[in-house]
């Protein structure tokens, strides 16, 4: 989106006037390694979902929680707080 | 009715911020500068001036906090002057990058070390490249009058840039001077209330200071800097409507007695009033020597700059500042620089002189006219001269 702006488009001071756009941006793409989360080993307790640096941590309806690949940039913070190691972090490459 | 008091420069400043009914100062203490913070922090607790006084931690927090008032709309005043501006410097840019228009005096002192509280111009030449809008004043009165219109051209809704006004530490900033000081409906004819347009406010929710990527942030600069060049028009608008109101008429290049002139001195800020007077006796002495001097610093008045010294034949520069290693004081590379391109131009001789509270004498300014004249006769082996230095000077070589 912004490679299409020019110069003369921009607000004053680069202002953002519209509130949360951050929401449109990919930052899922900065990442080199994803979180796997296994359902056996999960309490549901949110840790991961509350530690989140990135609010990329989804609460689903069967309360399990699951990240969102879009924005999650594979920082690990939710796989060394879960207390049940319910979560690994692996190489993108790996399937 | 206005009135004719006795203030120095750091007092008119303060009653100027106080008639301009600033909402917020924030501001730590640095020799030459105190003056201002003192009076305003009184003016605060004696019921004086309506406004948020902060007492701050540092300079670089003054800065910072003068950013977050702006950032809600309040008009923000604060003075600083010498290592107090490079403590700040980071945040210097960040005022005129996020275009908040705070207005700040600077009481011009030299830079440590050796550690010098005294006036030259090193601190306001370090900030050139910041996109502030930079003013100097001649005098206690334009302190006051550059600080009125500071907050008219800054807050300016097609400028929208942080201003700074430079007088020069002890020589204004603490010598009592006459001066006139205006209605207050006068004051508020000529300047409106502030509204910032992009106020912070949780009922419209907006981002200031986002990061930017590096596809962006090409075009930030540029937007930014087009803008900042464009501020010149309303800087020329401000002073005339100063004038209408006022009666007191400035201009980004004064000029004073340069009719016919062959040769020229350039001087910036209270020294000028010096030179005046060693023109005024050359003149009287049937010698054709005029004086121009920048008011307006950035953005640097091209056009009117290369107006003022067409006709001349020699341009003699004095500097207050040394350019480390470079081509010679800050004023006379930039005025080589903006005549390099003219077919017709003035060969520019350079002097630096007035260094840390060094005074310059009327004696002193002669020399620099004569010995300019010889130099650009006969040239020099020198990039440029001093004046006052003891020990001949010889090494300052390309």
């Amino acid at each position: 989106m912004a490679d299409e702006l020019s110069w003369r488009d921009l607000e004053v001071g680069n202002i953002v006037l519209e509130a949360g756009n951050a929401s449109f941006r990919r930052t899922g793409d900065w990442r080199s390694e994803r979180p796997i989360m296994d359902k056996e080993k999960c309490n549901k307790c949110g840790l991961c979902w509350l530690y989140c640096p990135d609010a990329a941590m989804k609460l689903l309806d069967d309360g399990y929680y699951e990240p969102e690949l879009f924005y999650c940039k594979g920082c690990g913070i939710c796989a060394r707080v879960c207390p049940r190691e319910a979560i690994t972090m692996i190489e993108e490459e790996e399937k | 009715m206005s009135k004719r008091v006795a203030l120095e420069a750091s007092f008119a400043t303060a009653e100027a911020a106080r008639m301009a009914d600033v909402d917020v100062v924030a501001a730590y203490p640095i020799t030459p500068q105190t003056h201002v913070p003192e009076r305003l922090a009184e003016m605060v607790a004696n019921g004086e001036l309506k406004a948020a006084y902060i007492p701050v931690e540092s300079e670089h927090s003054a800065m910072s906090a003068c950013l977050g008032a702006a950032a809600v709309g309040a008009r923000t005043f604060t003075a600083t002057a010498g290592q107090g501006l490079e403590l700040m410097h980071e945040v210097v840019y960040v005022a005129s990058s996020m275009r908040y228009p705070v207005v700040m005096a600077i009481c011009n002192r030299a830079l440590s070390a050796p550690l010098s509280v005294w006036c030259d111009h090193s601190d306001a030449m370090a900030v050139r490249d910041t996109g502030w809008i930079q003013v100097f004043c001649q005098n206690n009165q334009e302190a006051f009058d550059m600080t009125l219109w500071a907050f008219r051209v800054g807050e300016d809704p097609k400028v929208l840039f942080p201003v700074m006004i430079h007088f020069d530490g002890f020589t204004l900033s603490h010598v009592t001077e006459p001066m006139i000081l205006p209605e207050q409906s006068e004051v508020d004819t000529f300047l409106p209330k502030f509204q910032y347009p992009f106020a912070l406010n949780p009922d419209k929710p907006m981002t200031h200071g986002a990061f930017g990527l590096p596809e962006i942030y090409s075009e930030t600069k540029i937007a930014q800097e087009v803008a900042f060049r464009k501020s010149k028009d309303v800087a020329i608008q401000g002073f005339k409507e100063f004038g209408d109101i006022f009666g007191r008429y400035y201009h980004l290049v004064e000029s004073y007695r340069t009719e016919d002139a062959k040769t020229l001195l350039l001087t910036m800020g209270s020294f000028t009033e010096t030179a005046k007077i060693v023109i005024d006796r050359k003149r009287d002495n049937g010698e054709m020597v005029g004086l121009v001097s920048l008011r307006l610093w950035r953005p640097f008045p091209f056009e009117e700059f290369r107006q003022a010294v067409k006709n001349a034949e020699t341009l003699i520069v004095f500097d207050r500042c040394i350019s480390s290693g470079g081509p010679g004081g800050p004023v006379s590379s930039e005025v080589r620089a903006a005549l390099y391109d003219e077919k017709e131009k003035p060969r520019v001789v350079s002097f630096i002189g007035g260094l840390g509270g060094r005074d310059m004498s009327l004696s002193d300014f002669e020399y620099v006219i004569e010995r300019g004249n010889e130099i650009a006769e006969k040239g020099s082996e020198e990039l440029f001269e001093t004046v006052g230095v003891r020990g001949k000077v010889t090494g300052i070589r390309g």
